[in-house]
């Protein structure tokens, strides 16, 4: 075989563009939009006087939808060719990133984590974008949270927010009648969050899939409902206001404190800003939310985390190995609960105002699809998901009223190529090569 | 032989059991022994109620009537009568499913370490230790890995250890999901069909795995199967099922000759000469 012969052959073996059958394709479909629009939109009745009826046509419109039609189906069969030879090479977009990511997992990570500190001190930052770097930080945690139900235990659970609710009602009546802070109020909030979350695993033990997702739903909705109408304690739909502020270590952050109390920026000899406090506050949830990460990933290696993970593959199998569904999987709610119940905890005291409004189930639906869209069990997955659902929104604020319609779009895009999620990379939570010994 | 086998304890006794779902008999009357040391095999037409036993004994059913009896340590455990779960860590019964039932999306490795949750469990306190780390825990858990490279060199899993369970190609699939019953330690560990789906040279692989575990290991086996030349082969003792109910019980010889078991295989009318072909399969093999 020649050089110039293997040289053909190659070319002919690599796939390339079909630019001639794809402009055939393409006049195919639009000569049947024009058949179709042609008695559709390419012609009117309208009244002439009398009751008679004239026929008006409208052929520019026709032309429009056949060149609509021609230009979007040949797009769409290029772009079909193009992953198609991408693909034929193994790579795509997600699989070189997935396989980058997965081999840098601790750089990555700790990048990440330095910019999510530096975030505040960074020359662009400003007010606003702290705030909705907390906002981030609260669903990145409440991803965490429920990944423990959904993505690992595989419990499909639509009314998380009602833990939610419940740590965040809990710190909020603590504070009013009780008079705690938000740091004494804080373990109250997750272990009365988890009791609710026990309270709930009891009736749904032997549901699984769809009926479960009903069952919480309907549980999400019962909290809401409780909260809105037991008005003496919850406030009704006004809500509970004045939810008290957390304090750095006792000292709070007020521009003059009553007699006897240390302010922040007087023990420190800072110039008053009210910025300081938003900044603390970031950093809470940072922290609050990188230990419900440290504890979450820890968990998963535990034989708690891998009974739950079995569970999810199969519950069947568990039992005849042993293992009590029930424990497990009453453990999965309780824990993923608790954390919830943190979040709530911390949501109240970063609001200083609650009330059912907050705490409605387009929030569950959120952070399902948070842990949903980041990959199921995924931690850097569920953060990735929560920039793009929680942070893109606020830059499209400029759309306005297409916001919601962009987002539904990318939602479904990204459920069309990712259909396990952004990150569905699952790490074993222990290997025998590891060990690195010999047998 | 029969007369010594009376005499000695059974490892599992099963008397008078009885199942019914509705106005179905899946298991009438049944009564059998299973002992120590002994590969029994459970065989029978498709539908005979063989896996119902199973499920029975291994706490996925609760029977309606009979006894199902577990002698471990000098000591009478009453299946019946203990919650599901709890019949692997207290009886000692571990069991395999006849359409696997594996962890697919865990490695090889979790799989066999999952099974060993509850002492796993102990010694991470309720997950309280693992957390925190602590030697006591971490030790557990090399042990725990140990045990589990133990069946996975019995087995012949060991280069895959870290793939996911899923990826295996089948015949590995089936001796993972035996590897992973018998990491939690068994006395009797019930096989539902093992056989099904494997090539000769798998079947004749897995064999000689159940003889090993059975003579090195000490482990009593309880075999459904449908592979004569498994039965045959490597049985001590073959029940035959046909409706629910039992009705025949020996050595796999004197079944081959069981007038019963040729109707109950072959029908009423048919003439009392076995086809070649079936005659073939209950035979047993020369080469033993």
């Amino acid at each position: 075989m020649t050089a110039a012969s293997e040289l053909a052959a190659e070319k002919a073996a690599r796939p390339s563009l079909d630019w001639a059958g794809s402009l055939k394709d393409a006049a195919l479909a639009s000569l049947v939009a024009v058949l179709l629009a042609l008695p559709l939109m390419g012609l009117q009745t309208y009244d002439i006087g009398g009751g008679a009826l004239g026929i008006r046509t409208h052929f520019d419109w026709v032309a429009a939808a056949a060149a609509a039609v021609f230009a979007g189906r040949l797009v769409l069969r290029l772009y079909r060719q193009v992953r198609h030879i991408r693909e034929s090479r193994g790579e795509t977009l997600f699989t070189r990133l997935a396989a980058w990511g997965s081999r840098r997992v601790l750089p990555i990570t700790i990048a990440g984590i330095a910019f999510a500190v530096a975030l505040p001190l960074l020359p662009f930052s400003s007010r606003y974008l702290i705030d909705l770097g907390t906002t981030v930080l609260i669903y990145v945690m409440l991803g965490w949270g429920l990944n423990v139900v959904v993505g690992l235990a595989g419990l499909l659970d639509l009314g998380y927010v009602a833990f939610y609710a419940v740590g965040a009602y809990t710190f909020a009546l603590l504070a009013r009648d009780l008079g705690f802070t938000f740091w004494e109020a804080l373990p109250f909030s997750g272990l009365v969050a988890a009791s609710f979350g026990v309270v709930l695993g009891f009736p749904v033990l032997r549901l699984r899939g769809d009926y479960l997702a009903i069952v919480t739903l309907g549980f999400g909705e019962i909290i809401r409902i409780v909260l809105l109408n037991w008005a003496p304690v919850t406030g009704g739909p006004n809500g509970i206001s004045d939810v008290p502020r957390p304090s750095f270590f006792g000292l709070p952050f007020a521009r003059s404190a009553p007699e006897g109390v240390t302010t922040f920026h007087q023990f420190f000899g800072l110039e008053f800003s009210p910025d300081q406090r938003v900044i603390f506050i970031y950093f809470v949830i940072l922290v609050l939310a990188l230990v419900t990460n440290l504890f979450t990933l820890r968990l998963r290696k535990l034989p708690i985390g891998r009974a739950w993970e079995a569970l999810r593959e199969d519950e069947i199998a568990c039992r005849a190995l042993g293992i009590n569904p029930t424990n497990v999987k009453l453990s999965a709610f309780g824990i993923g609960a608790m954390l919830g119940g943190f979040a709530g905890c911390f949501f109240a005291t970063r609001q200083g105002f609650i009330s059912p409004e907050s705490f409605t189930f387009i929030e569950s639906a959120t952070i399902l699809a948070i842990v949903v869209l980041g990959g199921m069990g995924s931690q850097m997955g569920v953060v990735l998901a929560a920039i793009l659902l929680v942070a893109l929104p606020e830059f499209g604020r400029a759309f306005a009223e297409f916001r919601m319609l962009i987002f539904g779009a990318a939602m479904v895009a990204i459920m069309v190529w990712r259909p396990h999620g952004l990150l569905a990379h699952r790490e074993p939570s222990l290997r025998l090569a590891a060990r690195g010994e010999a047998p | 032989m029969n007369a010594a086998a009376e005499d000695r304890t059974p490892l599992l006794a099963v008397e008078h059991l009885t199942m019914r779902f509705g106005g179905l008999v899946a298991v009438d009357d049944l009564s059998f022994t299973a002992h120590p040391r002994e590969i029994t095999a459970i065989i029978g037409p498709n539908g005979a109620g063989k896996t119902t036993v199973f499920n029975c004994l291994t706490g996925f059913y609760r029977p309606r009537a009979g006894r199902l009896a577990m002698y471990r340590n000098g000591e009478c455990l009453l299946l019946e009568r203990i919650e599901g779960f709890k019949i692997v860590r207290q009886a000692g019964i571990a069991r395999t499913f006849q359409n696997i039932r594996l962890f697919a999306g865990m490695t090889v490795l979790e799989n066999l370490v999952v099974a060993q949750h509850n002492a796993l469990m102990k010694a991470s306190v309720f997950s309280l230790a693992g957390l925190l780390g602590l030697p006591r825990y971490r030790s557990a858990e090399r042990e725990a890995i140990d045990h589990a490279r133990y069946w996975l060199d019995k087995v012949g899993l060991t280069e895959v250890a870290d793939w996911t369970a899923g990826t295996l190609p089948y015949g590995a699939q089936r001796r993972l999901e035996i590897a992973r019953a018998l990491c939690t330690a068994p006395a009797l560990l019930c096989l539902d069909e093992p056989a099904a789906g494997l090539n000769p040279r798998e079947s004749a692989e897995l064999n000689e795995l159940l003889l090993a575990i059975r003579t090195d290991e000490g482990i009593a086996v309880l075999l459904i199967e449908h592979d004569m030349s498994v039965v045959m082969e490597i049985s001590d003792h073959v029940i035959v099922l046909d409706y629910g109910r039992k009705i025949a019980d020996g050595t796999p010889t004197a079944i081959r000759a069981d007038p019963n078991v040729i109707k109950a295989y072959l029908g009423e009318d048919q003439g009392e000469e076995l086809p070649e072909t079936i005659a073939a399969d209950l035979a047993i093999p020369r080469s033993q």
